[in-house]
């Protein structure tokens, strides 16, 4: 998901709940400002005036449907009798640590005690639980997840505080102001101390304050403090009894696969399902809308039912699509002026030029290749429909889910489970997998509840890929060695094209995420004239792990570093000299390169490269030291800097930027999807290559102490290592890469 | 034909096709869902159980093949050392998604239980096979150092 949804005019949030059938007397509204500025906007003379919400702000959802608890004040937490404080997670957990993050949130305005924090996930509903930056809709992405909570859950654990305090100052009968609170306990001068289970009860029956004051960053007990709250899901993933879709247990679970279309856009002719049938175990063999599905007992007798399954396609449609000829044809484009989508203030006047360079880049399709493959759980039963998956955008699968199983929407309960990765490939505004599940759920008949399971094949040749991308770029110097000009044109599919938010997100024929990181960009560069086309394929396009910034980055921060050895300055001058305008993206830049001591000599066969990007608000910088032997590379070190605003987490910050490197890295090695003669060409972790632990760099992470709002980091550490890899191949003297993986240059074993 | 397996040191008797994975019949059929599918084909090692004290991915051998053997997987893992690995994946927060790290604590407890002080070759060797899309390689390695500190400690 893309922050640019923030973008909703009201008209559009209207609509979009319409569709959905959400009344807007009820939906809370996008708030018109979740952040104050700083700088003593407010009169604040600590300039943090953002860390305390306007009344509006701070209003919460009401109790209504709330967990039921002794003290439930709000959606997001309760407080039992038994002194546990359970925090609801509105965000989907797919291992970038949020539900830590949120709980931390409560934990530290409720001053709890840490080991006493349980959480749990939200069920589907919008008007409780939207992201407050996708205005009315529930979902997780772009980075967005603690930005977005940040003043809610601390405002949710403010608001248990003040009843608690409440309750005792009642029943102690002494002012609240006295009342201290500390590790879930309250206690007074006088002696007087009570745990919060104690005084949950009497506190549900105080009223929720209407706007508790949130601490100071100086008071803060969790946020910032490193190691002060460990990942809540830790022991459950290192002992096996972590729930995920894949494991989930009901009376009579059946398990289906389905034989897919072998190739995209094929169409099924027939089938005979006489042998697959005869298989031990089998239940049904189904056709559904995706293509038949084979329905058992148990996994193995579904995968060798569809083995056994004899199915006629017709892949006329497209036999003919083949990445090469793609390619051939997206050069083509690139060579000729599409969309505009930017507004040059400069013009882009060649005869300024003195030195021009003219690059062509190629980027693949990639699949998100998460460790569990997808799945969904649906069971028709009693005129309802229960789902159960990692239901990373529970408000769109609870609208497909509804109108696949012809029901309305209260009567169907999305259950969320932890997932086994996404990577984007969860949110998806298609709910394939979801909306796949319910379908052979229909098929046979609501009979038992039924896990629809992709195989690892299945997984990796559905599409929904990282689209497949050409960049053409001409760009000049002048005699002084400046940048005097920047022609960059885009071809490649719009992700949002054809699905539900298209109307809301492309704007003049540009999807901002075909553009992002050229378009805004952190640089100086006013003369750059972008273009862009956006050809449509039978393969769906998806978001991929920072979205556009997978390849805009990597074309941005070669390009200028192309340029920087052409004016003869160094890399980091370079960039800095066109930073001016982004103060924290050359902060990054300079502790990065501080940090791994750019510009001090090497031995010999290594060398250093280095990018900056920003996306979702966060601005990263990262160095890598890559040696190359035989015309192998290897990247030995990888010194990142990252400025994601107040750092809430800072081991979870530091383990995003580990695990973004990592999954760069071995895409920029790597990952490919062909397609040839309509199919997808690589199917499994033999062919469709993952990094693995003797590849893995060495990793420091700096962290920029910072009191901006807080942004995201599940995607920003990705976009800046490619490029920074590769600018170190140069260096070293190896080709500048401008095709991608490297694999394609023979720069890694193959 | 039945075959007789010796699971977390339960006797267990499987009716059906022994050709079918050992996987599918720790999962489907005995209910350890901590032993995970990701590939099928042995590529990735969400799948590794132990065999005798030794990984094997469960995805592709048939259950046949360990008949009378006995297979251990994260549920019961017992022994000091695989207590050692667990605590310190706990103790550095290495999981993300955690999807991976069943295979991951397999491999981890095999390698130190025949070396106890391994070497970052050492722990490349033994992991190479495991596979983790959130990459944590980095805290996989610190942990296993600190598992291995702690039991010579």
């Amino acid at each position: 998901m893309h922050p640019l949804m923030n973008c909703f005019r009201t008209d559009e949030q209207r609509r979009l709940m319409e569709l959905l059938g959400i009344e807007e007397s009820t939906a809370p509204l996008l708030p018109r400002r979740v952040f104050l500025q700083s700088a003593g906007a407010a009169g604040l003379a600590i300039g943090l005036g953002w860390l305390v919400p306007t009344n509006a702000d701070a209003a919460l959802p009401g109790a209504e449907g709330a967990a039921t608890g002794p003290l439930a004040p709000n959606a997001f937490i309760r407080v039992g009798t038994d002194n546990l404080v359970t925090v609801i997670c509105k965000h989907h957990e797919m291992g970038q640590g949020n539900t830590t993050g949120l709980a931390s949130l409560v934990a530290d305005e409720l001053d709890a005690d840490w080991s006493l924090v349980r959480t749990e996930y939200a069920p589907s509903d919008p008007k409780l639980y939207n992201n407050l930056a996708f205005g009315p809709l529930q979902g997780t992405g772009g980075s967005s997840a603690i930005a977005n909570s940040f003043l809610q859950y601390r405002g949710a654990g403010a608001t248990a505080r003040a009843m608690l305090v409440a309750a005792a100052a009642e029943a102690w009968h002494v002012p609240p102001g006295e009342i201290r609170t500390s590790k879930s306990t309250l206690t007074h001068a006088s002696g007087r101390r009570a745990t919060y289970g104690e005084m949950a009860a009497a506190a549900s029956r105080q009223t929720p304050p209407e706007n508790p004051p949130l601490k100071t960053a100086a008071q803060f007990t969790f946020i910032g403090k490193d190691r002060s709250t460990p990942r809540v899901d830790s022991p459950s993933k290192c002992n096996g009894s972590a729930m995920y879709t894949a494991d989930l247990k009901l009376p009579g679970l059946l398990t289906a696969v389905i034989a897919w279309p072998p190739g995209f856009g094929a169409k099924l002719v027939s089938f005979d399902a006489t042998d697959a049938k005869k298989v031990k175990g089998v239940t049904d063999v189904v056709e559904v809308p995706e293509g038949v599905a084979v329905v058992a007992t148990g996994t193995w007798a579904a995968l060798q039912g569809r083995r056994a399954l004899k199915v006629q396609w017709d892949e006329s449609a497209s036999s003919d699509l083949d990445s090469e000829a793609l390619l051939a044809r997206y050069r083509a484009q690139a060579a000729q002026p599409g969309m505009p989508f930017t507004k040059p203030t400069t013009m882009s006047a060649a005869p300024a030029a003195v030195k021009t360079i003219e690059a062509v880049y190629e980027f693949p399709f990639l699949a998100h290749a998460t460790m569990e493959p997808m799945n969904c759980v649906a069971w028709l039963h009693d005129g309802m429909l229960e789902t159960w998956s990692g239901h990373q955008f529970p408000t769109f699968d609870h609208m497909f889910a509804a109108k696949a199983a012809g029901l309305p929407m209260d009567k169907v309960k999305l259950h969320t489970l932890v997932s086994g990765g996404s990577f984007g490939r969860r949110a998806n505004v298609w709910s394939d997998f979801t909306v796949a599940a319910v379908n052979v759920a229909m098929a046979i008949g609501g009979r038992a509840p039924v896990r629809l399971q992709f195989s690892r094949e299945d997984d990796t040749g559905a599409g929904l890929y990282r689209p497949m991308y050409v960049h053409a770029v001409k760009a000049g110097l002048d005699a002084q060695g400046r940048v005097a000009a920047w022609q960059h044109t885009i071809v490649g599919q719009s992700i949002m094209a054809g699905g539900p938010m298209a109307e809301m997100m492309i704007k003049d024929g540009i999807d901002p995420t075909s553009v992002e990181g050229v378009a805004k960009s952190i640089y100086d560069l006013p003369m750059l004239a972008g273009s862009l086309h956006s050809p449509t394929l039978a393969v769906r396009p998806l978001w991929w792990r920072s979205v556009g910034n997978t390849h805009t980055a990597y074309v941005m921060e070669t390009m200028l570093d192309e340029l920087a050895a052409a004016s003869g300055r160094d890399p980091l001058a370079f960039r800095l000299s066109l930073l001016g305008k982004s103060p924290r993206a050359a902060a990054v830049l300079k502790l990065a390169a501080d940090k791994a001591g750019w510009g001090k000599p090497r031995r010999t066969g290594v060398a250093q490269g280095i990018a900056v990007h920003e996306s979702f608000d966060t601005f990263v910088a990262q160095v890598a030291e890559v040696s190359m032997r035989n015309g192998k590379v290897k990247v030995e070190r990888v010194i990142c800097a990252v400025d994601c605003g107040v750092p809430v987490n800072p081991d979870v910050i530091r383990a995003q930027m580990e695990g973004c490197i990592g999954f760069a890295l071995g895409a920029l090695y790597y990952s490919e999807v062909e397609i040839k003669a309509g199919r997808a060409a690589q199917r499994n972790f033999d062919t469709y290559r993952s990094l693995r632990i003797h590849e893995m760099p060495r990793v420091e992470v700096h962290i920029v102490p910072s009191t901006e709002k807080p942004s995201g980091v599940g995607e920003p550490g990705v976009p800046p290592l490619a490029p920074a890899v590769a600018n170190a191949v140069a260096r070293l003297g190896g080709p500048r890469v401008r095709r991608l993986p490297f694999t394609r240059a023979g720069l890694v074993e193959t | 034909m039945s075959v007789t397996l010796n699971i977390n040191g339960t006797r267990r008797d499987f009716d059906g096709d022994p050709d079918t994975p050992l996987l599918w019949v720790i999962r489907d059929e005995l209910g350890l869902t901590g032993t995970k599918y990701g590939c099928g084909i042995a590529q990735c090692g969400a799948c590794t159980v132990h065999v005798d004290g030794q990984t094997l991915r469960s995805c592709s051998a048939p259950v046949s093949a360990v008949a009378g053997r006995q297979v251990t997987t994260i549920e019961g893992l017992a022994s000091r050392t695989a207590k050692a690995v667990q605590k310190a994946w706990v103790d550095l927060d290495v999981v993300q998604c955690g999807y991976c790290q069943s295979g991951q604590i397999m491999s981890a407890t095999a390698l130190l239980e025949k070396k106890p002080k391994p070497s970052d070759t050492d722990i490349d060797r033994a992991m190479a096979g495991n596979i983790c899309r959130c990459a944590t390689y980095q805290r996989i390695r610190a942990a296993i150092h600190a598992a291995s500190a702690q039991l010579a400690g």
